[in-house]
């Protein structure tokens, strides 16, 4: 990639953020990171195209595509009526006619107007094509707590759609992996459901734009550890480092992996790792019930049987609906609810 | 409005049909015993019936012959346990083989899934559909090589969304509207009159008003989803419905070809020469079942039937044709061409090999999938376990 496009764009609305670490590392929060990433996404591809509520003169509610449509014009970055159904069926619309559409839902509560269009007709299109039309669709959403904001704004729908076929699903934690996984997803052929834990997106990071951490599709060992392996994804990657530094400090060693693909997943770095500790805690924002954390205790249970010392142990959400936000600490998992299970692991 | 008036209880349903059978609106360019009309509506439509010469008028014919052929041909096939469904099409030949016939090759085509004739016309071997109903594909076409008749689609609705973003995508490329209709592009997409209570149609009809799409709403309404008369969809015209959205309807008498061709090609064009999106209400009817699943007897009276069997499109057309001079020999040839069509169809469609396994798993992504791949290898190997004894 050319560091002299990066910095005139990129410079350009994060003159007052950014924070040279070198030429080629940038410190931006994750969503200034997601902009950035997108923009890179437009100049790469005029195929490109963003379509939401909101995203075109406000910039989106999160502001993650702010200054977008003044760049590329309303043929490239724009708003739409109010209705998800129609953003995911136009967008097929527009995949057929070779374009590249990356929606915005606007909160994860609000992408189920469009589940019909996403789980019947967007998964299925490529298949029921037999192979010879691809679907390069990205549907970005917001998702998960931690901002105290009213009902259907802060839940975590993703084992709905990584229970459908054809769909892929990523999320990333960190403002590298953001840059750099939202251009990856824009590049995939295939539907990618983008989940964006909005709760980290004033949250700075370093960003490398000289090159990718790692492919789309892998997880990753975030933090070393020999004890006890712990596996999570988008915002709980920020509870399971706390949670890991916490027990350091009382002389427990936690691996933390962060799943970064949701569908597939990636085992290879949970095996391995469980391999050495024998310890597996998943944890979550989603309800436990049919979940992702509840598909890698099985498939982990199935694959690293002889080397698990205790069952694989989940630290998710309640099976409830998203309670009212004053109780959202209570409802979802932090450090400590992590450290029980990781207590109850050593246990055995 | 007079629907208002008109709307009838579920129970009084036959002369709610009646009633919007004959709106006084819907445009009709032959009336049921062939004649060509020639009051004010049918004039403005008549300059492109006049631009027409006579192969182009035989080949209507001979569309509609041939899909009323093999249609029965497939009805049969499901019957004999050939097929796993068959919606019928028997009834509704000309609404779609004008309209089909309107669109220039450059436009596109969403079908829902009864457009049999549709696809016929835009070059899909026929045998695709019967693939799709026999449980050997779940689609399959490229629309790309089959003149942009895309896939049929099975949730109702589901295919308006698509072609408005496809039309949207038309216009950013900036393919319509420049003024040469030979090659501005613009999309039509079938539904009907079940279809119009789903939300995708509303919100197609949304989008569609909001990017001015070069696009045409094609309502076939043959007056029954599946058991459910049309007067539980709308209290009103289903040609008024998209008024609300900014788009213009218009009804023309779907069992009537040339009406169904020439308002078609007047509202494609108008479509393509920037005038934005609008919608057709065909008014037909469906003379078999929903499809071969169920038993239209039990809720649809005879006398309904008998009457949209004597407005029957293709014998409205012929009596015109012989008006027109067409001889019996002409008839008698498109007759032997739709049998042997349809005995075609059969042969190969019990010729039809089972699809392999690997098509579980192929096509899934475009990209591979560590998922796909393991799965496919598991059940290769579990079916090779058996020794070829499976």
């Amino acid at each position: 990639m050319s560091t002299e496009t990066v910095n005139s764009e990129t410079m350009s609305i994060e003159n007052d953020t950014a924070e040279a670490i070198h030429s080629e590392t940038r410190e931006l929060p994750l969503g200034k990171a997601l902009n950035a990433g997108l923009r890179k996404a437009l100049e790469d591809d005029e195929k490109v195209l963003l379509m939401g509520e909101d995203i075109g003169p406000l910039g989106g509610v999160f502001r993650v595509t702010e200054g977008l449509q003044a760049e590329f014009g309303a043929n490239r970055v724009f708003d739409t009526p109010l209705a998800e159904s129609g953003i995911v069926g136009t967008a097929i619309g527009l995949a057929l006619r070779g374009y590249r559409p990356v929606c915005e839902i606007q909160f994860d509560g609000f992408i189920f107007p469009a589940f019909d269009q996403i789980t019947t007709q967007l998964a299925k299109l490529t298949s029921r094509h037999e192979g010879q039309v691809s679907m390069p669709v990205v549907i970005r959403v917001p998702y998960g707590g931690h901002i105290g904001a009213v009902e259907h704004h802060q839940e975590s729908p993703e084992a709905y759609f990584a229970h459908t076929p054809g769909l892929r699903l990523v999320s990333p934690s960190t403002p590298n992996d953001a840059y750099w996984m939202i251009q990856e997803a824009i590049s995939s052929n295939d539907p990618v459901l983008f989940f964006e834990p909005k709760s980290r997106y004033w949250n700075k990071g370093p960003v490398d734009l000289s090159a990718s951490a790692a492919p789309l599709h892998s997880s990753r060992v975030v933090r070393t550890g020999t004890e006890v392996t712990v596996v999570g994804h988008g915002a709980m990657v920020t509870v399971l480092l706390q949670a890991a530094e916490l027990a350091q400090s009382e002389g427990t060693s936690i691996e933390v992996i962060d799943l970064r693909s949701l569908s597939p997943i990636d085992y290879a770095p949970i095996i391995a790792s469980v391999q050495k500790t024998g310890r597996l805690v998943v944890a979550s924002e989603a309800p436990g019930f049919v979940s992702i954390s509840s598909e890698i205790a099985a498939t982990v249970t199935e694959r690293a049987f002889y080397s698990l010392e205790a069952p694989v142990l989940r630290v998710t959400a309640f099976d409830t609906p998203f309670p009212p936000a004053k109780l959202e600490t209570t409802y979802l998992p932090d450090a400590d609810r992590v450290l029980e299970a990781v207590d109850r692991a050593l246990a055995y | 409005m007079p629907g208002l008036t008109g709307h009838r209880h579920r129970q009084d349903c036959e002369v709610t049909v009646a009633e919007t059978t004959q709106a006084e609106s819907a445009v009709q360019l032959l009336s049921p015993d062939g004649t060509l009309q020639t009051d004010d509506v049918a004039a403005e439509y008549l300059p492109y019936i006049d631009a027409l010469n006579d192969e182009d008028l035989r080949q209507f014919h001979r569309d509609m012959v041939i899909t009323r052929r093999f249609d029965l041909e497939a009805t049969n096939l499901q019957r004999q346990g050939q097929l796993a469904l068959w919606p019928p099409s028997h009834g509704q030949e000309a609404a779609q083989v004008g309209s089909a016939r309107a669109a220039r090759a450059q436009d596109h085509i969403f079908p829902s899934y009864r457009e049999h004739s549709v696809g016929m016309i835009r070059g899909l071997d026929v045998l695709d559909i019967i693939r799709l109903m026999r449980g050997v594909s779940n689609g399959g076409w490229n629309p790309k090589t089959n003149n942009n008749f895309h896939l049929y689609t099975l949730v109702l609705g589901s295919q308006a969304l698509h072609a408005t973003g496809y039309a949207m995508g038309i216009n950013f490329d900036g393919d319509t509207a420049t003024g040469n209709p030979e090659t501005d592009q613009a999309v039509i997409v079938y539904f009907g009159d079940g279809a119009t209570s789903q939300g995708d149609v509303s919100e197609a009809f949304v989008f569609a008003a909001s990017f001015q799409t070069p696009q045409v709403f094609f309502l076939q309404n043959n007056h029954w989803a599946i058991s459910v008369p049309v007067s539980v969809q709308s209290r009103i015209p289903l040609y008024l419905r998209p008024q609300g959205f900014g788009i213009p309807g218009v009804q023309i008498d779907g069992n009537d070809v040339l009406a169904s061709y020439a308002v078609t090609r007047k509202n494609l064009e108008e479509a393509r020469s920037g005038g934005g999106p609008r919608m057709i209400e065909a008014l037909t009817y469906r003379i078999g079942a929903h499809t071969t699943s169920d038993d239209p007897t039990k809720y649809r009276g005879d006398t309904e039937l008998q009457g949209w069997i004597a407005r029957d499109p293709i014998e409205r057309f012929e009596a015109f044709l012989r008006t027109r001079g067409e001889g019996d020999g002409f008839f008698a040839d498109v007759a032997t061409e739709a049998q042997d069509f349809s005995a075609d169809l059969r042969r190969r469609t019990l010729a039809l090999a089972p699809p392999s396994a690997e098509k579980i798993f192929n096509h899934v992504y475009s990209e591979p999938h560590p998922v796909m791949e393991a799965q496919k290898q598991w059940l290769a190997d579990y079916e090779a376990s058996f020794g070829g004894n499976a």
